[in-house]
């Protein structure tokens, strides 16, 4: 069904859909919509069958879901920023113990300084979790890729974290479509766990493992993230099968054929940057785009397929570690070694800065000259004010 | 499919002992026996061949508490663990002592997973699977606080269990918001003007879930293992958040002989240090009363964690310790013969 409605509460229809049975919440921007709608949902009784918990930190949110899940009901929360970094622990417990949670992260910076806008810092601060990471592009897909997360979590027994731009998706009210509850059901059977906490039939969870195991454990997540590269992309044709629409999986490369000059980003930045595609493929310009749809596990084949022919590579992320640069484009590089393609490494949109048509075509055309890593749209003359004035306390401790 | 817990059958075992109160007798004495205590058939929920020392309080303790809660619920229980010892000792894999559906996630979550649990189990219709929650004292009253807190607002259905030892003892004793003061730990070392721990004021982990109004609140201690199955069997018997902290000594922290687990534990009961209380909405209901009363004295001399307390000039920590329990004693009026109280 066509619905005007915002990112936010198009999600938590979705997740309804799924049929959850125990839903945590903790409030934080810019999730805390989601989370609301689901509440409201469940208060009325349109979310039937499902435990709505009003928990006392994100890190109670994400323990209430290891202990729901464990006992075998369908699991879901959604958290942001500091949140995430809250409930940290505990996210890398839920996957430590093969728990199918999913969850929804309102992309947004994590301080100090405090920051409530957008950017991919909170999902980096949980990369090695052993979390499947999903980027959604629109609101379209925000809705789908739920869908399709808690069929994957299920089928894989692993936790999933789908990641929208928070408020450039989660505020943003567009037409979608909202699938149906039949449609639903015909692709999310029940949830069967592959093993509970059950007193007619005990099990220990959680043991202490010590260096005879702990490393096989490790590398049993990473074989379950391998066999998600296959999963993945088989589920969302059983998506498109029913929905009759082509959302999720690895890698989307948006233009048919190959170009000298390729732009790879994750989440809802390549709406504006394939505006400038356009543009310049319309000049004549070899350039292309291409998205990370999945970026744990990391498609390696799937994005050295996708880049294929290309002379350059530019990662445009929303990411950064101080004292190295870009994150996803550690991962690209370490993707494309031995293709003999240059890949170059953008920052963009940190803590809410708008990365804006004439931010991308500035990328464009600076890939001729650029070495290490660029910032776009950095004030550089509040950088260096800043760097003297410090330097000038700093030095004398040198 | 068939339980694997092993269930209970008619009394029809003989009883070679019989608890009353805080002392073992011959059942001569007495023919009238409730307790599951010593029964051949209790359910050995923690399962022998698990690693904890000698003597150690916290396995006395939990074994009490889960063998009881088993037979209230008749085996339709499930355990979270927080990390701890009783974690570590009793499921080091591929081995688990436990005969009991059990979790453990981390040091301070026990709560919130328990809340998730018992959540998922009535969603799922199963409202007769009953959740006990338990941790030591750091996994309850310092880091899983929070949780804890929550838990017991929300009301979840879950029993949580704090066995008190009074430190961090699996991280190697070091102090905790339950350490007493005085006492020496790895972090509160007896050296400088006030050796040992310093003295606080306190928190009373009881009395906070008390104020948050909780149905059920109760203090036991291993030296009377019967009141601690009674307060079990009590707590279970209620919808709600419930809240038992148990006093468990530990040989290894305190500096005690393995054999003296429970006499120390009731030295600490005689003393007043450890009051033992029911309460219910924040009313307490019960106290039970000391018999025999002791100074503090006898109950520290026999733990190295305060032997610097009898050395000359420390003896205002004794002094401190000895008014801290005539407190107890006043506010919660625990002696039987109030008379007794004159000779400290």
């Amino acid at each position: 069904m066509l619905k005007q409605m915002d990112g936010s509460y198009a999600v938590g229809e979705a997740v309804a859909l799924c049929r959850p049975q125990v839903v945590s919440c903790y409030p934080i921007t810019p999730q805390t919509h989601i989370v609301e709608s689901l509440g409201k949902l469940v208060k009325s009784g349109e979310l039937a069958d499902c435990s709505f918990m009003n928990m006392e930190s994100e890190f109670g949110a994400m323990s209430a879901c290891i202990g729901s899940s464990a006992a075998g009901s369908r699991t879901y929360t959604a958290t942001s920023s500091q949140g995430m970094l809250f409930m940290a622990e505990a996210v890398y417990n839920a996957s430590g113990m093969g728990l199918p949670i999913v969850m929804t992260v309102g992309n947004r910076a994590v301080g100090s300084p405090l920051n409530i806008w957008n950017d991919h810092s909170d999902a980096m601060s949980v990369r090695d979790a052993g979390w499947i990471q999903l980027f959604v592009e629109n609101n379209q897909q925000s809705i789908d890729v739920h869908i399709q997360a808690f069929r994957l979590a299920e089928s894989l027994g692993l936790p999933v974290m789908v990641n929208m731009d928070g408020f450039i998706l989660t505020h943003a009210y567009v037409r979608v479509d909202m699938p149906e509850q039949e449609q639903v059901d015909r692709f999310l059977p029940p949830f069967q766990p592959f093993q509970k906490l059950d007193p007619q039939d005990p099990v220990t969870m959680g043991a202490l493992v010590g260096p005879e195991a702990f490393t096989e454990v490790r590398m049993l997540a990473h074989k379950r993230m391998e066999r998600a590269l296959d999963v993945i992309p088989a589920q969302m044709e059983a998506f498109a099968n029913i929905f009759g629409r082509d959302s999720g999986g690895l890698v989307k490369k948006h233009y048919e054929g190959e170009a000298d000059t390729v732009l790879v980003t994750m989440g809802s930045v390549i709406g504006t940057a394939k505006e400038v595609v356009n543009e310049l493929r319309d000049q004549g310009e070899s350039v292309s785009a291409v998205t990370l749809r999945t970026y744990r596990p990391f498609p390696t084949e799937a994005l050295r397929e996708a880049v294929n022919g290309a002379k350059r590579v530019v990662v445009l992320e929303k990411s950064f570690t101080p004292g190295m640069g870009g994150i996803v484009y550690q991962d690209v590089v370490a993707a494309l070694a031995g293709t003999g393609i240059e890949v170059q490494s953008v920052i963009a949109g940190l803590g809410g800065r708008p990365v804006t048509r004439e931010s991308i075509r500035t990328l464009f055309a600076g890939c001729d000259k650029r070495t290490g890593f660029e910032v776009l749209d950095l004030d550089h003359a509040t950088l260096d004010r800043e760097i003297t004035r410090e330097s000038a306390v700093l030095d004398r401790i040198i | 499919m068939q339980s694997q817990i092993l269930h209970f059958p008619a009394k029809e075992a003989v009883i070679k002992h019989q608890q009353t109160g805080d002392l073992t007798i011959s059942n001569r004495l007495s023919d009238v026996d409730d307790s599951l205590q010593g029964k051949p058939e209790r359910a050995n929920s923690l399962d022998s061949g698990h690693r904890a020392c000698q003597g150690c309080g916290e396995a006395l303790g939990a074994r009490h508490a889960i063998d009881t809660a088993l037979d209230a619920t008749d085996g339709e229980l499930v355990v979270v663990n927080a990390t701890g010892c009783l974690e570590v000792f009793s499921t080091p894999y591929p081995e688990s002592a436990w005969r009991t559906p059990w979790l453990h996630s981390l040091f301070g979550n026990a709560a919130a997973v328990a809340s998730g649990i018992a959540q998922s189990m009535k969603v799922q219709g199963k409202e007769n699977v009953r959740v006990i929650a338990q941790g030591g004292d750091g996994g309850t009253t310092d880091i899983g606080m929070g949780c804890l807190s929550g838990m017991f607002e929300r009301n979840e259905d879950v029993l949580y269990i704090c066995y008190n030892n009074e430190a961090y003892m699996n991280t190697g004793v070091q102090r905790s918001s339950q350490t007493p003061g005085a006492a020496r730990t790895a972090t509160t070392m007896p050296v400088g003007e006030h050796p040992g721990n310093s003295f606080g004021v306190g928190k009373s982990v009881p009395k906070i879930a008390m104020a948050h109004g909780i149905p059920y609140v109760a203090t036991a201690n291993i030296c009377n293992p019967r009141d601690l199955e009674a307060k079990v069997r009590k707590a279970m018997s209620i919808r709600g958040a419930r809240y038992i902290e148990v006093f468990v000594p530990c040989p290894l922290g305190w500096g005690t002989a393995s054999c003296d687990t429970i006499k120390v534990a009731r030295q600490a009961h005689n003393c007043g240090l450890t009051p033992l209380y029911e309460a219910e909405y924040g009313e307490i209901t019960a106290v039970s009363k000391i018999a025999r009363p002791e100074p503090v004295k006898a109950y520290l001399k026999s733990q190295r964690r305060f032997a610097h307390v009898f050395k000359k000039g420390n003896e205002h920590q004794l002094e401190a310790i000895q008014a801290i329990a005539d407190a107890n004693i006043r506010a919660f009026d625990l002696l039987e013969n109030p008379a007794q109280g004159e000779r400290f």
